[in-house]
């Protein structure tokens, strides 16, 4: 093993997500206060960190392959409704609602997956057209089965053991979530980072031709990431239902870009090829705090969008820098 | 002479009623390199791709080692020690030496479901197969692939060819994107795999780099073989005149010099054809 240098580590996916990071953390205890770290104000951002990270890591391997999935707003108030509706509205055990939900999550991906694979439409098209179609889908349904567009979904149907598992809150504020969200970055670094499956999606993203004729079962690895985008989707979707008490149809499009924007920031290169775990998790941290750390300033909070918009764009020019980097470093002669 | 390690008998493709290449017999050997060559649209392309299994022949027969053969696809082709390396040389511009040389047949260490990449082996394993091509200048698998030269691009993925137990090479159009000196590592490589045994098949359209490393030549024109030769049986511009279709090129000159004649001194038209 060779000694980490600053250039090793400055050349890695991650070192942009890990600076906009530290960036924004200085920004908010400079411009608000040491709050939002502690406890109760750490709450605020790993809540939605967590859920939003759920989603991101798939989001974040599909877009290193090559591909984007933004059927996943549609998913999550889906993922709800299904385990509401089956649950809530019709008595039947928790456990068939969350099955329920989850299967929903996997035929959509295989439609996403075998549509993109089959026909040579991007994938961009394909899953706005099921986002559509999904939010059409569930939104119809709801109405025709409960009347309303809000199914509600109470704890004592959700049951105890189901109900601390995917919807309570730890320690008073921290949503279940967010351990489920860690130990998923966990399960993500090994099969992305140290087993070949993960060498697979790069090559993928790299170049597929290529990685076709090398011998990488590409079709399926690509529906088998579609299918995990929309699952994940689901299950944050049921998670929220479990834990609110309540589903609703409108929740869930603004994942969409904020996926996006953690992946990117994240360090994902949006053609695909190059990214890594550690960095999408750093970009999901980076989101979520810019996104809840202006409620700890005397600013409105309607700035937040600007912080946003302006850390995106700097994340993905020292990204670029970055990238550009390591494309051209060779070792000194020795 | 031994039986050829694959050979062309009578092929034929056509794309629906596009005939693309036409009655086409060829055979190579162990430690031969048969350059084909050709202008853009001769077939070449579609040749390469017969050969690698990508397309079946219409008509006629692939034979390997003199028994027929059958391949569903690329990766059959493959599995038999058919390697093809394309002009980028189909490589993965951000990936590391050690991962794109492995990608699929990583080396691993554990068992499933901790099965662990082995990087340092695969590094290990990655730049010594390179070395032993004469390209030193590798020496860290961790590199990325988008940082090495054109030349240096071609040398690994040949390697990884060889080192993955290619018998038949087909490189296509290798040296087409590189400078002059590049282009040369790039056909050195050529005859240290042939010097190994291996039958290459070089596709080109620079009679230079052909007439360096070649033993056979085959000359593809509108998807025939116009011509079929040994190494010293043609001069460089005898070939070349024969890619551009026949005496074409060589009458060019005079052509043009009595249209001016004729014409108050102005050049002939161009038409499109």
């Amino acid at each position: 093993m060779k000694n980490l240098s600053l250039g090793d580590l400055i050349r890695r996916p991650e070192s942009g997500a890990f600076l906009g990071l530290a960036f924004v953390l200085i920004f908010f205890v400079v411009f608000g206060s040491v709050e939002f770290l502690k406890p109760a104000g750490a709450a605020s951002w790993l809540n939605v960190a967590a859920n939003l990270g759920i989603i991101a890591f798939p989001v974040g391997l599909l877009m290193i392959s090559g591909e984007l999935d933004i059927s996943i707003g549609a998913m999550i108030p889906a993922g709800a409704l299904t385990v509401a509706i089956i649950t809530g509205t019709y008595d039947m055990p928790i456990w068939v609602g969350i099955l329920g939900a989850l299967s929903l999550g996997l035929v959509v991906g295989l439609i996403n997956g075998f549509l993109v694979i089959r026909t040579a439409v991007p994938s961009l098209i394909v899953t706005l057209g099921t986002l559509f179609a999904v939010q059409g889908l569930i939104l119809g349904f709801s109405v025709l089965w409960t009347g309303t567009t809000s199914v509600a979904l109470s704890p004592a149907e959700s049951g105890v053991i189901a109900k601390s598992i995917f919807g309570s809150f730890v320690g008073g504020s921290f949503q279940v979530t967010i351990f489920w969200w860690i130990a998923l970055t966990a399960l993500y670094i090994f099969y992305v980072h140290f087993s070949p499956f993960g060498n697979w999606i790069f090559a993928m993203g790299g170049d597929r031709v290529s990685a076709r004729n090398a011998g990488i079962p590409t079709d399926k690895l690509t529906v088998t990431l579609f299918v995990l985008s929309s699952v994940s989707a689901a299950f944050v979707g049921m998670c929220q239902a479990i834990l609110f008490n309540v589903a609703q149809v409108s929740a869930g499009m603004t994942f969409i870009f904020n996926s996006i924007i953690a992946v990117v920031v994240g360090g994902v290169l949006l053609t695909g090829g190059f990214g890594s775990i550690v960095g999408i998790f750093l970009g999901t941290i980076t989101f979520a705090i810019v996104n809840q750390g202006i409620y700890f300033t005397t600013f409105d909070r309607n700035w937040s969008s600007l912080i946003i918009g302006v850390m995106l764009l700097l994340a993905v020019l020292m990204n670029n820098t970055f990238r550009i980097m390591a494309l051209t470093y060779s070792p000194k002669k020795k | 002479m031994s039986t050829p390690i694959l050979e062309l008998r009578n092929v034929n493709k056509s794309f629906g009623p596009i005939d693309v290449l036409n009655d086409i017999s060829l055979k190579v050997d162990a430690g031969e390199v048969l350059c084909l060559l050709g202008d853009n649209g001769a077939g070449k392309s579609t040749l390469i791709k017969t050969l690698a299994g990508v397309y079946k022949p219409t008509t006629g027969e692939v034979l390997m080692d003199g028994k027929p053969v059958d391949f569903h696809g690329p990766r059959d082709a493959q599995q038999m020690g058919i390697s093809t390396v394309h002009q980028f040389g189909g490589t993965f511009p951000l990936m590391s030496i050690g991962r794109s040389f492995f990608i699929g047949a990583e080396p691993t260490k554990g068992f499933w479901p901790f099965k662990i990449y082995d990087r340092r082996k695969a590094n290990e394993i990655a730049v010594k197969a390179v070395q032993e091509f004469g390209i030193t200048r590798i020496d860290d698998g961790d590199r990325l692939i988008g940082g090495l030269s054109g030349g240096e691009r071609q040398s690994l993925a040949i390697a990884r060819a060889v080192h993955f137990g290619a018998r038949v090479l087909i490189l296509d159009e290798p040296t087409a994107a590189l400078g002059v000196k590049q282009a040369s590592h790039v056909l050195r490589i050529v005859l240290e795999a042939k010097k190994r045994g291996i039958a290459v098949i070089f596709i080109t359209h620079q009679v230079t780099h052909a007439m360096a490393v070649g033993d056979h030549f085959a000359v593809l024109i509108r998807g025939a073989v116009a011509a079929n030769f040994r190494k010293g049986e043609k001069t460089r511009e005898e070939i070349t005149d024969l890619m551009a279709g026949g005496e074409a090129l060589a009458n060019l000159g005079a052509e043009v010099e009595s249209y001016m004649a004729a014409h108050e001194g102005h050049p002939p038209p161009v038409t499109p054809n």
